[in-house]
């Protein structure tokens, strides 16, 4: 059966069947599971086409007769089927949905804050008192290093990192909270299968784990202004020793 | 002299001296009011604005595989042109052609006789809602030529980037403009749809049952039912724009955001809120906009296939269901927009509802057709490219119902592809049908029958236009899944760390050999269609001459008596009776026996004429 091989993605056969449908490879952990699930529906809907079609050109092509009256054959048998598989296909998206999106994420996963602004994203990491610090428009500057407007007289505030490139801890879980300052931009990582909206007045959060070390291209998918489609930002997963050298170093930087 | 407007004396019937049509201010009201000429001034308005968007695209195409090519007499195409591109092309197609079109232009031209009625109920509003959306239009175009220029924000108008003036060039004035016209549109559209439906409800003739009326009534008429409940919502969704815009409001917009340098200080808002009104209006837009196509292929393949529509009174009932199941699912546009994950579900359910009745009507249309050797004329021929691409384009839509794919596809090109194929796509071969097909009844005077537009050239238009259709969308799917973002003024060189050599440089360049073939692809598709302008034009004024009932057509627009030609005294007018279902074919042979719905005898010869069209 043709579902069967792709039922199991893994390593380089994973690449394999994600290369004629020109998918990026996939870095996350609810990744194989979406990617497995796209591709069903992709073959579905080919298959579909393909019959849908064949069906269409033989019924012009084959010779007059006369024309057909069984509705409960023609209309309820193929739509019964239909609608079988399209419910199974939705509980089959509802279930993944509920697994990354119903609940929020453990206790344990790692706090960063994403701000979406007119061209660029800013990613902000608590620092060691695991406490944002708190922000306010009317303190934003970006000229004079601080684009977030964060509050200098808050004592959450000063051990704050913010980067423009977002590093992560390979195979940990990441609470990521959206925001954006001016208008709605879409925060999205192909890479990590990955897209949420960043809405300004609003705080959302997504969670995921990224398990494999690389670089992955971070976009803006919502149009958001003339610089829409330069405003993007570079990911980089690194192993957890990694993470903690460039952590510290960070930190240093920014508390002299 | 000069009688006024209002002429207390009784005007002879028009049809009556078709020679005396001078350019008095009666005939010139009457005439102006007149549904068949206000369904080809809405045609018209359509085809201008057609061009205008085809062009566009191509200038976006262009931009996006050369993207140093000087626009003539403009220069280099510039972030913020590209977007105001994807703005203008965006609301012109969707409002000034896939609605003006189908549901104003041809509903007007053909709706009336179809139910046996010689008018619109209410010509002044009818004549009103024109001049008010080509007025829509010109406002929409000048906002090229303001300070800044068009707007930039698409055709969905997100705030707070539509809401506040600093957010970029074409956010000023061009987005007033553009809020106005659509203000104006909206306004049209719904006088227009009351219009359509009073005419569907009142005035039908006698034996016209809800039943017997032609699939295509009930498309206009549930096309016009969505109309106004959605353009409504829309219409009070723009004011309210305009006053976070002008009157200080903060209805779409936060405290505290914080926009080039400006502070709002005003008011709470959410621009969630424009997405949930916008969306209201929006996703039942896309079937206002192929419902009347659905209606005609479902009548034109079983015309051609001299057969009855296959289960009739499920057609009817799947395009009420469409109706109704398509102002219950704004939301799956929205499923990464902030929206709780549980709203995400319940829509999604919805959305893949719909796919049954969409798919019931392909069953039908399969069925229709199947084992009936039609008759390919260039009309059955796009009724066909019709429920071809309608397959193609709907198949992907389950796909973007479910949230978690969503969640990976949601503006990127697949969604592009999708939405092209299924709505504009469709959309526009189902306007080539209803033109091929209803020509001789556009194109009838007083004086002389309607001319037939030229087949070998209407065969060689379809051809290159389903074969451009799909090598320019099929492989918009594959850039999209590998992950280019729609609305993208710049695929090369993408200024940032890294540039070219960055994770997003390569993940964009990866996908420029197929856009390459892609711009290729939009330029054939587009150049296609001067060989149907060409026909247009040169039919219209020296193609063969059509006999009444040139298609061996059962429904009441080819009643002659409801036809300009041949011109028939008022006072023989005999009142017209509709005595069965549309589409009553003897199922033997190909063009034995046909019955349209207002003959008397049982059987009739079809072929009474030599002048009849045989287009093989």
């Amino acid at each position: 059966m043709l579902f069967s091989c792709i039922a199991r993605p893994s390593g380089s056969a994973s690449a394999l069947l994600l290369a004629p449908w020109f998918l990026p490879a996939d870095a996350s952990a609810h990744g194989p599971a979406l990617d497995h699930h796209l591709l069903l529906n992709l073959w579905i809907a080919l298959a579909l086409l393909a019959l849908a079609h064949v069906i269409l050109l033989l019924g012009l092509i084959l010779r007059r007769h006369s024309e057909a009256v069984s509705l409960k054959r023609i209309e309820y048998l193929p739509l019964t089927a239909l609608a079988i598989l399209f419910s199974f296909l939705t509980i089959k998206a509802e279930r993944l949905w509920a697994a990354t999106r119903y609940t929020g994420a453990s206790l344990t996963a790692l706090q960063i804050e994403v701000t979406g602004v007119q061209f660029a994203w800013y990613f902000r990491y608590p620092g060691t008192d695991a406490t944002f610090g708190i922000t306010h428009p009317q303190l934003v500057a970006p000229g004079e290093g601080n684009p977030l407007g964060l509050d200098p007289t808050d004592p959450h505030s000063a051990d704050d990192v913010i980067s423009s490139e977002l590093v992560l801890p390979a195979n940990h879980e990441i609470d990521l909270r959206l925001n954006a300052q001016d208008v709605i931009h879409g925060f999205s990582i192909p890479g990590l299968r990955l897209k949420q909206n960043a809405v300004p007045g609003q705080i959302i959060h997504v969670h995921f784990t990224p398990t494999v070390p690389g670089t992955y291209a971070i976009l803006c998918t919502q149009l958001c202004g003339l610089g829409h489609y330069r405003m993007n930002a570079t990911l980089r997963v690194v192993t957890p020793d990694e993470f903690t050298a460039w952590q510290t170093a960070h930190q240093k930087e920014s508390t002299p | 002299m000069t009688p006024k407007p209002n002429h207390p004396t009784p005007q002879p019937d028009k049809r009556s001296t078709p020679h005396s049509l001078l350019p008095i201010p009666y005939s010139l009201v009457s005439r102006l009011t007149d549904h068949r000429t206000i369904g080809i001034q809405y045609l018209i308005l359509a085809l201008v604005s057609v061009i205008i968007g085809a062009l566009l695209s191509l200038l976006m195409r262009i931009h996006l595989v050369w993207p140093t090519w000087p626009l003539w007499f403009h220069g280099p195409i510039l972030p913020e042109d590209y977007l105001a591109l994807v703005t203008i092309h965006g609301t012109i197609m969707l409002f000034f052609v896939l609605t003006t079109a189908p549901q104003a232009g041809f509903s007007n031209l053909i709706l009336p006789a179809q139910i046996g009625a010689h008018s619109m109920a209410f010509p002044i509003l009818n004549a009103a809602s024109f001049w008010l959306t080509a007025l829509a239009l010109l406002t929409l175009l000048s906002s090229t030529f303001v300070p800044g220029g068009s707007a930039i924000s698409g055709w969905t108008a997100y705030p707070p980037l539509s809401a506040v003036p600093s957010a970029g060039p074409g956010q000023g004035a061009g987005m007033d403009l553009w809020l106005i016209s659509i203000a104006l549109f909206a306004i049209a559209s719904t006088a227009s749809s009351i219009n359509t439906l009073t005419t569907i409800i009142r005035h039908r003739c006698p034996g016209m049952t809800w039943e017997r009326l032609p699939l295509t009534v009930w498309g206009w008429f549930t096309a016009a039912l969505l109309s106004i409940i959605a353009f409504s919502v829309l219409l009070a969704a723009i004011l309210l724009l305009l006053c976070d815009r002008h009157a200080g409001t903060s209805f779409f917009l936060p405290t505290g955001d914080l926009i080039n340098g400006i502070i709002h200080k005003g008011g709470d808002g959410s621009p969630l809120l424009w997405l949930h009104l916008f969306w209201f209006f929006g996703h039942p837009e896309v079937y206002i906009a192929i419902l009347p196509g659905l209606g005609l292929t479902s009548m034109l393949l079983a015309n051609f296939s001299h057969r009855k529509v296959f289960a009739y009174r499920t057609m009817i009932v799947t395009t009420l269901l469409i109706g109704f199941l398509g102002i219950l699912l704004w939301g799956h546009h929205m499923f990464v927009a902030g929206l709780n994950p549980f709203a995400s579900s319940a829509f999604s359910i919805s959305t893949m509802a719909i796919a049954l009745p969409a798919s019931a009507k392909v069953l039908g249309w399969l069925a229709t057709i199947w084992r009936s050797r039609p008759q390919y004329t260039t009309a059955m021929l796009f009724a066909l490219g019709f429920v071809s691409l309608f397959i193609t384009g709907g198949l992907t839509g389950p796909i973007l119902a479910q949230p978690i794919l969503d969640q990976y596809l949601h503006n990127t090109f697949f969604v592009v592809a999708h939405f092209h194929l299924i709505m504009a796509m469709a959309g526009v071969f189902a306007l080539y049908a209803a033109t091929y097909y209803w020509f001789p009844l556009i194109t009838a005077t007083h004086q002389h029958p309607g001319r037939l537009l030229s087949e070998p050239l209407g065969r060689l238009h379809f051809w290159c236009t389903l074969i451009g259709a799909y090598a320019v969308f099929l492989p918009m799917h594959l850039t999209g899944l590998a992950g280019e973002p729609r609305h993208y003024s710049q695929l090369t060189g993408i200024p940032g760390p890294g540039g070219a050599l960055s994770p997003t440089g390569q993940l964009l360049a990866h996908t420029i050999p197929l856009n390459l073939h892609i711009t290729y692809a939009a330029i054939f598709l587009v150049t296609a269609q001067l060989v149907f302008l060409f026909n247009l034009f040169q039919s219209a004024r020296k193609g063969r001459l059509a006999p009444s009932n040139p298609w061996q057509a059962t429904t009441l627009e080819w009643l002659p008596v409801l036809n300009p030609f041949p011109p028939i005294p008022a006072s023989d007018k005999a009142e017209i009776t509709v005595l069965r279902a549309p589409c009553h074919y003897s199922s033997i042979h190909i063009g034995d026996t046909f019955l349209p719905q207002w003959v008397q005898q049982t059987v009739q010869p079809s072929i009474d004429d030599t002048t009849n069209a045989k287009p093989e």
